[in-house]
């Protein structure tokens, strides 16, 4: 074995130009799949931490009637604050958080809304909350960039909003936008509207109650609470886990076309060789080798393509990796109106995982495809072989 | 003086008292396929070689010398008779046992010299030693060696690419005799150089015989190579036609 790796290598180096055509278009699947499944996992990443920051904290209980994909649920959807959760929330490690259903008329058209009431003290989330602690004449309210830009509304514009109370009477009043954030997070942005808690909580004749509880430590085997249900940071991250796994399925198929096209330009070379070198082969045998032992090193030369392109991928992917991981990729289309959580500029995050995984998948499937070709070389005759003379 | 021997009793090596037999065929016969039938290259050689031998298979072209030389380098196996060389029948080698044979036992010298490209003049010759394990500082000494008995020392580092067909030919002399094998096969070894080269790597071929007691068998029409055979095998259509000695 070691003896076909120096043979190899003296090869494949003595091939020249062709090896390092093939090590170049090798090297460079190497260094785009790793990229784009970096970026992938930055994204990963980047869309959970945003949640876990704007959305979800380290997890939330949520009303067992609620359902946010289902705005007739909000009604039959708050409890009493339970008084077991009261300590947690005066600490402020939990915030309640009650959501309750509305319409807003910007330019006098109507849209439905979500209302959202929000501790103006709470520090588990990083939407900004104490911006609604202000002496303003109407009430308060802050939404996302997302919703600002389809409602065209502005800071310091005022709009009319409606809701039921308690008792299915429908009320308005006037709020007043006094900021505008930024999350990444679309479900925190689109068609929401936050408001001071106990304002909504009065308005809809709903005191002290709350819809959902968002907490900010993750405590291991917390307490059931009567009529709520606990969701974890992992049951409610998983839509991110889903989505990034049907792109990165996507994305097999481009990783499949790029290792194809490699193995193309391997599997041609190794065809080549074979009938090129036949007086080459005729001559290993001449001098010593069992026609196995050529099969051997052929498929030696083939796979160490796979090596040499690892370290040439090395030397100009890392700069290139490192580059990327530093200022990030920034889409050419504004992300926001994508609908899922993805950032402006994603940063790849690349785990020696990721990495070896990769090299190994490169470096088996090299050496299946040189050795499929070399197997021809165990049926060659010699003394044809070394008359060149196999078709 | 040479002795004419026609045909008659080729069985036993007529040097045979220069040690034992190396070579022994026995009613060889070798038939390719050819079209729907086939066709008969060698037709039942009888041959006894001893150790040492400067001898050679002469003959036209098509007389079967290739074929014959192929059989007795395990490249190939008999149809039908027997190749005995150093003791071991040729068609009942394994495909192991041959290379083995080969690669411990046997030098090949081509008419197109089949270096290895890529390699240098040193891990050419270096080659048949890597695969007998020897070490590095060995494997040094012995190529070494081998370039000085051919004349190529200052020439190491050189690629075949670079060099002269008669430098070629002396680098794959080198090579088939790096290990001091039993038997070295030569075919055709000068068809592809001049008259000088040619009278050079045949004197070199003749000390290393002398010096080395290496058994040399050639293949060859070329009038200078018969000249300094010291046995010379005619053959015709698959057949040994006559043998010559040359006593001196
Ligand atoms: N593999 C083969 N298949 C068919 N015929 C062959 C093969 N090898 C050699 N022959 C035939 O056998 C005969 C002897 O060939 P060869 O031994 O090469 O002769 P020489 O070396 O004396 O010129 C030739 O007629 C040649 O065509
Ligand atoms: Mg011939």
């Amino acid at each position: 074995m070691w003896l076909a790796i120096k043979l190899a290598y003296r090869n494949l180096i003595g091939a020249g130009l062709r090896t390092w055509l093939n090590v170049i278009v090798l090297s460079f699947s190497f260094v785009v799949i790793i990229w784009m499944k970096g970026i992938m996992v930055g994204w990963d990443h980047q869309a959970k931490t945003d949640m876990a920051n704007w959305e979800i904290g380290a997890g939330q209980y949520w009303h067992e009637n609620y359902d946010p994909y289902d705005p007739f649920t909000f009604s039959e959807s708050h409890n009493e604050i339970p008084s077991q959760l009261e300590s947690e929330i005066d600490k402020g490690t939990m915030t309640p958080m009650l959501i309750v259903q509305g319409t807003i008329y910007p330019q006098g058209r109507m849209q439905q809304v979500i209302l959202k009431g929000i501790d103006p003290d709470q520090n588990v989330l990083k939407l900004p909350s104490a911006k609604l602690d202000t002496a303003i004449t109407v009430l308060p309210a802050f939404i996302g960039q997302m919703m600002a830009r389809t409602m065209k509304l502005d800071v310091g514009d005022r709009v009319m909003v409606r809701w039921r109370d308690a008792h299915g009477t429908f009320d308005a009043t006037e709020i007043e936008i006094i900021d505008i954030f930024s999350s990444n997070v679309p479900a925190v942005e689109s068609g929401q509207v936050y408001i001071p808690l106990q304002s909504l909580q009065q308005m809809t004749g709903l005191e002290n109650r709350a819809t959902i509880f968002t907490f900010s430590n993750e405590v291991m085997g917390r307490d059931a609470v009567a009529g709520l249900v606990l969701k974890s940071k992992s049951d409610l991250t998983k839509t991110v886990d889903d989505m990034i796994k049907t792109k990165n399925s996507g994305q097999s198929v481009f990783y499949f076309i790029l290792i194809l096209l490699a193995m193309l330009a391997i599997f041609d070379t190794q065809v080549l060789s074979i009938f090129r070198r036949q007086k080459e082969i005729g001559t290993y045998i001449a001098l010593g080798y069992t026609r196995k032992q050529v099969v051997g090193l052929f498929t030696v030369e083939g796979a160490m393509h796979a090596i040499f392109a690892a370290i040439v991928a090395a030397a100009y992917g890392i700069p290139f990796l490192a580059w990327q991981a530093k200022i990030g990729l920034t889409m050419p289309v504004d992300t926001s109106e994508f609908g899922i959580a993805i950032a402006q500029t994603l940063f790849p995050v690349y785990s020696v995982g990721l990495i070896v995984t990769t090299t190994l998948i490169v470096l088996i499937v090299t050496s299946i495809v040189s050795y499929f070709p070399s197997r021809k070389i165990a049926k060659m005759n010699p003394t044809e072989a070394l008359r060149g003379k196999i078709q | 003086m040479n002795e004419r021997n026609n045909n008659a009793d080729t069985k036993k090596s007529p040097l045979g008292d220069l040690g034992v037999a190396i070579i022994k065929t026995n009613q060889l016969i070798k038939r390719f396929p050819m079209g729907k039938g086939e066709f008969t290259a060698l037709k039942g050689i009888d041959l006894e070689f001893g150790t040492g031998e400067f001898a050679g298979l002469i003959g036209p072209s098509g007389s079967g010398k290739t074929t014959l030389l192929n059989i007795l380098g395990s490249l190939d196996s008999p149809s039908d008779g027997e190749a005995i060389v150093l003791g071991q029948s040729v068609s009942k080698l394994s495909a192991k046992g041959a290379a083995r044979l080969r690669k411990e036992s046997l030098g090949f010298i081509f008419q197109s010299y089949n270096l290895l490209q890529v390699h240098t003049v040193f891990e050419n010759v270096e080659f048949p030693l890597l695969l007998l394990n020897y070490t590095a500082a060995e494997r040094k000494k012995m190529v070494m060696d081998a370039l000085e008995w051919v004349g190529l020392t200052d020439k190491v580092k050189s690629k075949p690419p670079k060099l002269s067909g008669g430098e070629c030919q002396r680098v794959a002399i080198a090579r088939a005799m790096v290990k001091r094998p039993s038997l070295v096969l030569a075919d055709e070894p000068t068809a592809n150089l001049d008259a000088a080269n040619s009278h050079n790597i045949l004197k070199t071929m003749e000390t290393l015989n002398r010096e080395l007691k290496t058994t040399f068998l050639f293949a060859t029409h070329d009038e200078k190579v018969i000249g300094y055979l010291k046995r010379k095998i005619f053959m015709k259509d698959g057949l040994v036609d006559h043998e010559e000695i040359v006593n001196n």
